[in-house]
């Protein structure tokens, strides 16, 4: 009876995984969707805890122990989530979907070490006595494949995922060396090399070869087992180091899928099926949202994995450009509020200004005046695919009013001033013209078939992708030095007064 | 050939499970290749708690360690902890991301 009513839990969690991520895909019920996917969570969650059973039919026990950790992990997930701010947001998801991949791969470790310890796993007795086959009956395989997969997965995952949150956060720089893809590479064989070798050799008991007894023999499988998750997480931080700027929206959404898979071993391993439906679903839904982004950047997800962006892009900023102008304030409030069309390009310069509020504001001002006002959204814009159309919606910007790139693109000619707002890569004409550049072929917003187009940024430095960008010295263009929200702030003073 | 034979018995062994995974990834292209780019962070960000499933398998870890076993109480206490962490941060995370995308009237 328990044990039904668990196969109903679970069936719930898989449907409201499903119907949730499908809710989630439309802007009226998503966050419906989102409470829907978390309810059948928490139903198969309670429904573990109290009603499941081993193969041999006994009961979950440590209970205080599994509530202390959920209260633990409860309420500082809570805090971190409910205090993050909106420019943090997509560091944020990095840090939680990397506590997954951990959580993979420590369910992965303990069970290695029960089942190396589990009686049908004997290395010891001679061959001779028990014959080959006595072996291969009694010796689960597939089990041992996929607690590797899952250790190896939820490693790269875990340590990928951290540095990539160092490195949104700024504490971590990009680094690369020559010969990094080898190393990658190198790496990667060793830790196939360490699961194959495991395969083979528990498998056929091959251990009574090379050591004499049974303890070196585990000593043996124990150091070859931690040398994959050790090369797992060495080949995690190196595969995300080198990777700087415009690939990271890519990089979270791949480790995002990683961890997915990882939780999908873990399905496997316990034939549960509600572990393996959601870990799936985010495994297929992740990797094609990466596919997607890869193709958005013109790249082969090959190249983001062996691949280096930050690395080759230092070399090809080098060539001087000649001078640039500098629009007054006061100057870029009339352009803009006797414009009949304004779009304006968000960038991540918005995001750590805060200043989706003062956008708003200067969109309703100038809409007040007559002036239509769009966004233009390009789809890797600020550190995460969406990341410009969720900041924008928390100051209420309404949907209709933000364009996606192909949209956007069309109706530039028609443009009369564009607002460039801490934005650059995604404006970058050598995407179009420079085969040197590294981000050349990624589509890009074509800011330049509009009459005027107004930056503003902090300064000269070059964007997240450490490239110069033309386009600020272009004719048409005109440099507003500052901070995104004193800018806005000031340019909504201005045209006031007009 | 004792390991192919392994294999395979693993695999119809694990049949449904196998079914599952091949399913589950054409659902789970279909239901995301209909997404507005508007939606991508939130998706992620959603599809990120849900891989929190993951929390099951430690829970299952850690009811199942033996008293004496401490290598197994640690881990596994530590494994529940992240698995909370991934789903609640993750869960909340999407629900502040979308609380933002109320229509304005």
């Amino acid at each position: 009876m328990e044990l039904n009513i668990l196969t109903v839990c679970y069936l719930l969690g898989a449907i409201t995984f499903i119907l949730g991520l499908k809710m989630l895909s439309n802007p009226a019920t998503a966050r419906r969707g989102n409470q829907i996917a978390a309810t059948g969570m928490i139903v198969a969650i309670l429904g573990t805890i109290f009603l499941y059973r081993d193969d041999d039919g006994n009961r979950l026990h440590n209970h205080g122990w599994i509530f202390g950790g959920i209260l633990i992990g409860g309420v500082v997930g809570t805090l971190a989530a409910k205090k993050v701010k909106m420019t943090a947001m997509p560091e944020m998801v990095s840090m939680f979907n990397g506590m997954g991949g951990a959580c993979a791969a420590l369910i992965s470790i303990v069970e290695f070490n029960r089942l190396i310890k589990h009686p049908s796993w004997t290395i010891y007795p001679p061959l001779s006595s028990l014959g080959p086959s006595a072996f291969e009956i009694h010796l689960p395989n597939g089990e041992l494949l996929i607690i590797l997969l899952g250790l190896m997965i939820g490693s790269i995952s875990f340590a990928g995922s951290m540095i990539a949150w160092g490195k949104l956060n700024g504490t971590i720089k990009d680094f690369a060396f020559k010969g990094q893809h080898i190393l990658n590479l190198f790496f990667l064989l060793l830790m196939f090399a360490g699961i194959a070798f495991l395969m083979t050799n528990i498998q056929r008991g091959f251990f009574l070869d090379i050591a004499s007894t049974s303890i070196a023999a585990e000593v043996w499988v124990k150091l070859i087992f931690y040398g994959v998750l050790t090369f797992a997480l060495l080949y995690g931080i190196l595969f995300v180091m080198p990777i700087g700027g415009a690939d990271m929206p890519v990089v979270i959404s791949l480790l995002n899928s990683f961890t997915g898979v990882a939780a999908a071993c873990g399905g496997f391993l316990y034939n549960n099926k509600v572990m393996l439906t959601g870990g799936i679903l985010v495994g297929a839904a992740g990797t094609l949202l990466t596919i997607l982004m890869c193709k958005a950047m013109n790249r082969s997800l090959a190249n983001v994995l062996i691949g280096s962006f930050g690395g080759g892009a230092a070399a090809a900023a080098g060539k001087q450009q000649g001078g640039y102008k500098e629009i007054h304030i006061s100057d870029a409030a009339v352009a803009m509020a006797y414009a009949n069309k304004v779009m304006i390009v968000p960038g991540y310069g918005l995001a750590v200004a805060q200043a989706q509020h003062a956008c708003h504001d200067l969109e309703k001002l100038l809409n007040e005046r007559g002036v239509e006002v769009k966004y233009a959204i390009h789809p890797v814009a600020g550190r995460m695919p969406g990341h410009m159309n969720v900041l924008l919606a928390e100051a209420d910007v309404s949907y209709e009013k933000l364009e996606e790139m192909d949209e956007a693109n069309e109706e530039f000619p028609s443009t009369d001033v564009v607002l460039v707002l801490g934005a650059n890569d995604v404006v970058n004409p050598a995407a179009k013209t420079d085969t040197s550049s590294p981000i050349y072929g990624m589509p890009i917003l074509d800011v330049e078939l509009a009459k005027t187009i107004i930056v503003n940024k902090r300064s000269m430095k070059p964007g997240y992708a450490g490239i110069e960008n033309e386009l600020f010295f272009r004719k048409k263009t005109s440099m507003l030095f500052g901070d995104a929200k004193k800018v806005l702030q000031d340019l909504i003073a201005e045209i006031k007064q007009l | 050939m004792g390991m192919v034979h392994n294999m395979l018995n693993w695999i119809t062994a694990n049949q449904q499970m196998i079914y599952i995974v091949i399913l589950m990834i054409f659902v789970g292209i279909e239901v995301i290749g209909r997404v507005p780019s508007v939606l991508h962070t939130p998706l992620m960000s959603g599809a990120n708690a849900i891989h929190g499933v993951v929390i099951i398998g430690a829970i299952i870890v850690m009811g199942k360690a033996e008293n004496d076993n401490y290598l197994a109480l640690t881990l596994g206490f530590l494994a529940v902890i992240l698995g909370t962490l991934n789903v609640v941060g993750g869960f909340v995370v999407t629900d502040r991301m979308l609380e933002m995308f109320k229509k304005k009237k």
